[in-house]
């Protein structure tokens, strides 16, 4: 057993409005500069819809994540390293911009500078890359909102594997949500083994997936490795980029900029201890839908003494122990089961999970021949196909998905019956497998969701690890190279270099 | 004139490219890629890359054994000298021609695609016109190397580019009396040497083998200067 800490995140997919301020606030902090403007950290989709970039899901057409051979070998996808170093000359599961969106911005000036005219002047779009008029915008960053376009189009959506589609296209039938999407920081991360150079790196202490700017050199292979198209391609500087999971927010405590900033108050972090030894056996399961109750199997619990004292052994801070046995991840991906990793067909081991989202009852008429009162309509009658939620979450599964939104319905006929009609009704709690106590938790954290219950963060302990001394006079965050501090050992113009305290790779 | 093109600028343009690599290597390691502009536009990049990367490398080696390898080394092995130069001249003209279209290729897509051109600096089209004059130049060395199979000019270089590396001063008299042609492809080759670490080919020298032998798939990091648990 060799014990590791992760911070994981969960969305409640059932509490999002669809507001994008989760994006906007990342895109301000993160890549409003050349090179990255069409590229979205984070990014909320509606679904049923193809995504962004178009089509991500479908692996079929892009290779990315892990695929389990006929020997039964775990490799990435689009090849063995051999594989993936011919291609190296041009990488044909690269996506092209335009996949995902020409960037363009609008001729804003043109609104107060333009002369008198007969018309009322407009600001048209210009292309970000050329700098050249754009005469039709073809792609944005959310081109599908809230079930834009054709349904024929929207259709080609993955997550309708299996599921008879063709009705839901039809208007009383047509059902929504929204995906927020961000770097898996995931356990096996397909990126970090697709990358020629060794650039990309998983944080031995808080399981965040970086890319070190200055060992990256630009090949490309993590860019088609990753399934969730989440490492972007800076065509300005050369490199990839992606999500930091905000780590200089993490490190100090602090709740990443698209948590902070959750309207809805969706989204979770906390501590996960796991078993980096299971890492490969776990990723590497038969069958797809094994896959999620392989990586629960990685997870280690933050209460079991032999857990704490081989966590203590590996180096795992006292603090970062006692977040883990107070983490919302662990309470809502295992305990009470209701979050669920996004794809784990990809077999990367995904640490950002989601909890499905409840959806109106099919129709007026069935709801009255249930009869809801305080009893639980049927999951199957929910308007969002169980088999769709499943397919995005559970490979197909639809069992764990079932029971989560069982256990949702529950917490709500639950405490309407507590707090509306003052009856506490333990039979209800029990049929779907919970006590009144666990929802009365399960209430507090994911309804009322308060700030401290949501985000349980320790922080960093670089004391252990630099002196802090050595970083007087430094850059600070810079976007690399901002004083040239250069990393490598040797010092080629005489004298001490001020040793930079990189991290280094351990197996 | 001679003596100092290939007696002393190939000093010069060999210090330039090794420090300055060093230096940049050091110094701008933020700046140390390969430039791909394959995700602004997939046409015409996908076979002409493939093309221009083989052919070169296949130039490039065979340069360097052709050329570095002592002589007395072929004759041990019983190679003659004109085998040795059709052997050179067949394959380098097959790679360069797979060079010069691939390169060709993606010069016209640098150069029309507005993307591309928008995105390309002085460096990036520079070098790349000039790597596609030294292709042009050495596939035209052919046309003069049939004249004279038996590979006694060939021997001419060698001995230069050996007598360069064994610091002998009379290393460019060896060439003095080469047809100009060649001496225009010596001369832009030992430019480009001497440009290479302000350009993006020093991509070259990250070429990423270590990947075939770097242990399983995953990269952990850590800030500890030691391990925890050293008995592991």
């Amino acid at each position: 057993m060799k014990v590791r800490a992760q911070i994981g995140m969960v969305l409640n997919l059932d509490k999002c409005i669809g507001c994008h301020t989760c994006s906007v606030t990342c895109k301000n902090v993160w890549t409003s500069r050349d090179g990255v403007e069409y590229a979205w950290f984070n990014n909320v989709e509606s679904k049923p819809g193809t995504g962004y970039p178009t089509d991500w899901e479908n692996q079929a057409r892009w290779n990315g994540g892990w695929e389990r051979t006929k020997a039964g070998k775990l490799q990435p996808k689009q090849g063995s390293k051999w594989r993936i170093l011919a291609n190296i000359f041009a990488n044909p599961d690269l996506p092209e911009i335009d996949d995902y969106y020409e960037p363009f911005d609008f001729d804003y000036d043109h609104l107060k500078s333009a002369p008198e005219m007969e018309a009322f002047p407009t600001a048209r779009p210009r292309s970000k890359i050329t700098g050249e008029r754009m005469e039709k915008i073809e792609k944005g960053p959310n081109w599908e909102e809230i079930l834009g376009g054709e349904f024929s189009k929207r259709g080609e959506d993955y997550n309708f594997e299996g599921v008879q589609k063709q009705i839901y296209g039809e208007y009383e039938n047509t059902f929504m949500m929204y995906l927020p999407r961000l770097c898996e920081h995931c356990l096996n991360p397909a990126c970090a083994a697709s990358c020629p150079s060794g650039a990309i790196y998983k944080r031995e202490e808080d399981g965040i997936v970086l890319i070190d700017q200055e060992k990256c050199r630009g090949w490309r292979m993590c860019v088609s490795g990753c399934p969730y198209k989440k490492v972007y391609y800076n065509w300005s500087t050369g490199k990839s980029e992606k999500c930091t999971l905000c780590y200089p927010r993490i490190e100090s405590g602090n709740p990443t900029v698209c948590s902070e900033t959750c309207v809805g108050r969706i989204r979770y972090l906390g501590v996960m201890l796991y078993d980096a030894d299971k890492i490969e056996e776990a990723a590497n399961a038969e069958a797809t839908t094994d896959l999620y109750d392989a990586q629960l199997g990685v997870f280690l619990d933050p209460n079991d003494p032999e857990v704490i004292a081989a966590a203590e052994r590996d180096g795992v801070p006292q603090d970062w122990i006692k977040a883990a046995k107070e983490s919302p991840i662990w309470k809502m991906a295992m305990e009470w089961k209701v979050a669920f990793p996004l794809h784990p067909e990809y077999r990367t081991l995904p640490m950002v999970w989601y909890i499905p989202p409840l959806s109106p009852i099919q129709n007026a008429a069935e709801a009255g021949a249930i009869g809801t009162d305080g009893a639980m309509p049927d999951v199957k009658n929910l308007r969002i196909p169980v088999k769709y939620l499943a397919n995005m979450l559970t490979a197909g599964d639809e069992a764990p998905v079932v029971t989560a939104l069982e256990r949702m319905l529950g917490m709500r006929a639950y405490m309407r019956s507590k707090t509306i009609e003052g009856v506490t009704d333990e039979g209800l709690a029990e049929r779907v497998g919970l006590t009144g106590r666990t929802i009365e938790d399960m209430y507090k954290i994911m309804a009322l969701a308060d700030y401290e219950d949501r985000f349980v963060i320790p922080t960093t302990h670089r004391e252990q690890v630099e002196d802090a001394y050595d970083l007087r006079g430094g850059c600070g965050f810079t976007d690399t190279n901002g004083c040239s501090g250069g990393t490598s050992k040797a010092s080629l113009f005489g004298g001490a270099k001020k040793a930079l305290k990189m991290p280094s790779e351990v197996m | 004139m001679h003596n100092f093109l290939f007696g002393i600028f190939p000093y010069i343009a060999l210090g330039v490219g090794i420090m300055g690599s060093i230096a940049r290597y050091d110094r701008d390691p933020f700046t140390w890629k390969t430039s791909s502009s394959q995700m602004l536009r997939r046409k015409q990049l996908m076979i002409g890359s493939i093309l221009f990367h083989v052919g070169v490398l296949i130039i490039f080696f065979g340069h360097l054994i052709g050329l570095l390898t002592p002589i007395w080394i072929f004759d041990t092995m019983g190679i003659s000298h004109g085998a040795k130069q059709l052997l050179a001249v067949v394959a380098g003209g097959i790679a360069g021609v797979m060079a010069l279209v691939g390169g060709g290729m993606l010069f016209h897509r640098r150069w029309t695609d507005p993307r591309i051109r928008k995105t390309s600096s002085f460096w990036d089209i520079t070098i790349l016109g000039m790597l596609l004059a030294q292709l042009v130049l050495g596939l035209g060395t052919i046309f003069v190397s049939l004249g004279h199979l038996d590979g006694h000019e060939m021997v001419k270089f060698m001995s230069w580019a050996q007598g360069i590396f064994t610091f002998d001063g009379a290393a460019a008299s060896y060439i003095a009396d080469v047809s100009l042609v060649f001496k225009l492809h010596l001369f832009l080759g030992l430019t480009i040497i001497l440009v290479f670490p302000f350009t993006r080919l020093v991509h070259m020298l990250s070429a990423p083998v270590r990947y075939l032998w770097r242990p399983g798939y995953q990269v952990v990091r850590s800030r500890r200067q030691k391990p925890v648990n050293p008995a592991e």
